[in-house]
């Protein structure tokens, strides 16, 4: 177990800055996801915390301890490849057995520890194995394993389940985090996956472009983003977003000029006429565009004049024909700047406050 | 019609090919076998068969079987020099600056240079009295060599000469066999505190093999038929230290018009090549790939 600290962190490659500057603290412990776009340096991040890249400036903590000099292997860190780098040379025992060999761990302990973790990971049918020869799964356990097997202070995983089929990805998330559990260890698992990172992590990171967009738990990124990018990052559908300008009926107190008003499609509700609704929300007219079951839910593409959104509803689907009027809480709104920063103090007005003065 | 036809058609695209290596491969090993039987001159019409006479007067010459002792040491110490220098450079090589590509560069060079050029060179080079080598020798306060002139220091020279030939081709294919190496295993060995003379042993060589035993196989089917060097540098010469196979060959062939008796030291030649060649492909059947 073991908190790690990036405190002005800097990476550049040849003259191109991969992150300007960083600042995170990974709690000991917990599972946290970094999560992003591809290319915006989750991998570099890791690998700056593994040993595996020298940052260019700033200083990275382990447990207190200052490792920007500690080579890779005496970090206590354990790392799952998205390719495993298995030693294709090596048995399945051979894979393990190679950290504790390195480390001088005595042969009758050596055999003991993998016999208890493949007995764990499900292995030892496969202990004489060449990688070569065992599924993606396996595969992926024995990455797992001989990670596990150095009772490492901190596990770091870049993206592991991406080269898995849906099924077995689902089947080894769950593995993932009881493993996480049981060991208690801090874990920095890397994706690009947004549902990913929901399910698993118990604090995300979101980065954009080498910087850390926010952190926080995976509800709090979902109710309180605090930007544009998180907030049409997380959720499928993603955010909608609108120009406020554009939408005639939303008028706002508070602090902050709302450049963007966004909603989550989940929370609009559709229906066929204004009647007393405008009251409670936002309501927006639109065309339905695209309807899309999945069964429990319907998912509506609605095309406005301030543009295009999506509505999710759990309800039974929507017989209005093709127009429809969406309307949105105005506690379930929420307003950026023009830059994309949240305002979380400003609020839209209720309609009624200013009919009760004509 | 049209099925003869197709079934004919994969011939006729194989076939100019194939009477190519009948003319140039198939038909001269056949007469070569078919002469070490026989007893020629070259010019005389007449060709007296002697059954395996050939082979056994070849067997019973004391210089045939110092040729074949040359040949075999000659061999092993190239392929030993050879792949043993070309690998520590390739790990040192396989950077990216343009330093290490110009050192690259320089010691490939050698192998697009013709063999009669290079045999010019190093006469020259190694000459006792006014060559470059004894010259450096002197400098270090060494007492000069006569390398080609000396039977106890001729076959290594000429051993020198080959492994500064072939150690740019072979640095070449190493450097590519290293670069094939994914990056992210030399990563989870550092993570796995593998020092790097354990990560050399235990995973870069395993790693290394196929590509280690293609180089011992090509160098070993080269050396085995060296003849440009020996015949421009030393005649076989001093008392036969550097006379092989092929060189021996030659000079019972085309110097003393022993037609017969060259081929049959010819069908020795094929015979072992042939075998190193088999095992070669045996081998890379069975090789490990490594994914
Ligand atoms: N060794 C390297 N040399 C040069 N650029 C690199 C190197 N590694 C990563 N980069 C660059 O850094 C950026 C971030 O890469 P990476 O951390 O791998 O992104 P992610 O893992 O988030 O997809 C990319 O633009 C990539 O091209
Ligand atoms: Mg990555």
């Amino acid at each position: 177990m073991a908190r790690i600290e990036l405190i002005d962190v800097v990476k550049r490659f040849k003259g191109e800055t991969v992150i300007p500057n960083l600042n995170l603290t990974i709690r000991e412990g917990s599972f946290t996801v970094l999560v992003g776009p591809s290319g915006c340096g989750k991998s570099t991040t890791l690998r700056m915390i593994a040993g595996l890249e020298r940052q260019t400036s700033g200083d990275i903590r382990i447990d207190g301890e200052l490792v920007n000099d500690t080579e890779p292997g005496k970090r206590d860190v354990a790392m799952v490849f998205q390719n495993y780098a298995l030693y294709p040379n090596m048995t399945v025992r051979g894979n393990i057995e190679f950290g504790l060999k390195n480390r001088g761990v005595p042969k009758r302990e050596r055999e003991r520890l993998i016999r208890d973790i493949c007995e764990i990971a499900g292995l030892t049918p496969y202990l004489d194995k060449k990688p070569q020869s065992l599924s993606g799964g396996q595969r992926q356990r024995v990455a797992l394993a001989r990670a596990m097997v150095k009772n490492p202070k901190v596990f770091i995983l870049d993206e592991p389940l991406s080269n898995l089929d849906a099924k077995l990805r689902g089947q080894m998330r769950t593995e993932l985090i009881e493993l996480h559990k049981r060991l208690g260890t801090t874990f920095v698992y890397v994706t690009h996956d947004q549902v990913e990172a929901m399910s698993m992590g118990d604090r995300i990171v979101v980065m954009n472009k080498g910087e850390v967009m926010q952190a926080a738990p995976p509800m709090v990124l979902y109710e309180d983003p605090d930007n544009l990018f998180t907030a049409q990052f997380i959720g499928t559908p993603p955010m909608n977003v609108l120009p406020a300008s554009r939408l005639p009926g939303l008028r706002t107190e508070g602090e902050g000029h709302a450049e963007f008003v966004g909603f989550r499609p989940e929370h609009a509700l559709l229906s066929p006429e204004t009647a007393e609704l405008t009251r409670e929300g936002l309501v927006i007219a639109g065309q339905i565009a695209t309807r899309e079951s999945l069964g429990a839910e319907q998912v509506y593409k609605l095309r406005c004049e301030a543009g295009s959104f999506f509505v999710k509803s759990f309800l039974n689907p929507y017989v209005g024909g093709d127009f429809a009027l969406a309307v949105v809480p105005f506690e379930r709104l929420y307003f950026f700047d023009r830059d994309g920063n949240r305002l979380r103090r400003l609020r839209a007005v209720r309609p009624q406050l200013a009919a009760a003065g004509v | 019609m049209p099925s003869i036809l197709n079934r004919l058609r994969p011939y006729a695209m194989v076939a100019p090919a194939l009477v190519v290596f009948s003319l140039f491969y198939l038909y001269p090993i056949g007469y070569m076998i078919h002469l070490s039987f026989h007893e020629w001159n070259f010019i005389s019409p007449v060709k007296t068969y002697v059954g395996l006479n050939n082979y056994r007067e070849m067997l019973a010459d004391d210089t045939f079987l110092q040729v074949l002792r040359n040949s075999a040491l000659y061999t092993v110490m190239t392929v030993l020099l050879a792949t043993g220098t070309a690998l520590p450079l390739a790990i040192w090589l396989n950077r990216k600056s343009a330093f290490h590509a110009f050192v690259q560069g320089a010691i490939f060079s050698p192998h697009i240079i013709s063999l009669v050029s290079i045999s010019l060179l190093w006469s020259w080079l190694m000459d006792p009295e006014y060559g470059l080598l004894n010259g450096l020798l002197h400098l270090f306060g060494i007492s000069p060599l006569k390398w080609l002139n000396d039977p106890g220091t001729a076959l290594v020279s000429l051993v020198i000469v080959a492994v500064w030939k072939s150690l740019g081709y072979n640095t070449l294919v190493f450097i590519a066999g290293l670069q094939s190496i994914p990056p992210e295993l030399l990563e989870a060995a550092a993570l796995d505190r593998s020092k790097p003379w354990t990560t050399f042993r235990r995973l870069i060589l395993p790693m290394l093999s196929p590509t280690l035993f293609f180089l011992v196989i090509i160098n070993l089917i080269g050396s085995f038929q060296v003849f440009e060097t020996i015949a421009i540098m030393t005649q076989g010469g001093p008392i036969n230290s550097t006379n092989t196979l092929v060189y021996y060959i030659y000079e019972y062939g085309f110097r003393f018009f022993k037609i017969g008796y060259a081929s049959a030291a010819g069908v020795i030649l094929l015979i072992i090549v042939g075998t190193l060649t088999l095992i070669y492909f045996r081998l890379l059947s069975r090789r490990v790939h490594y994914r």
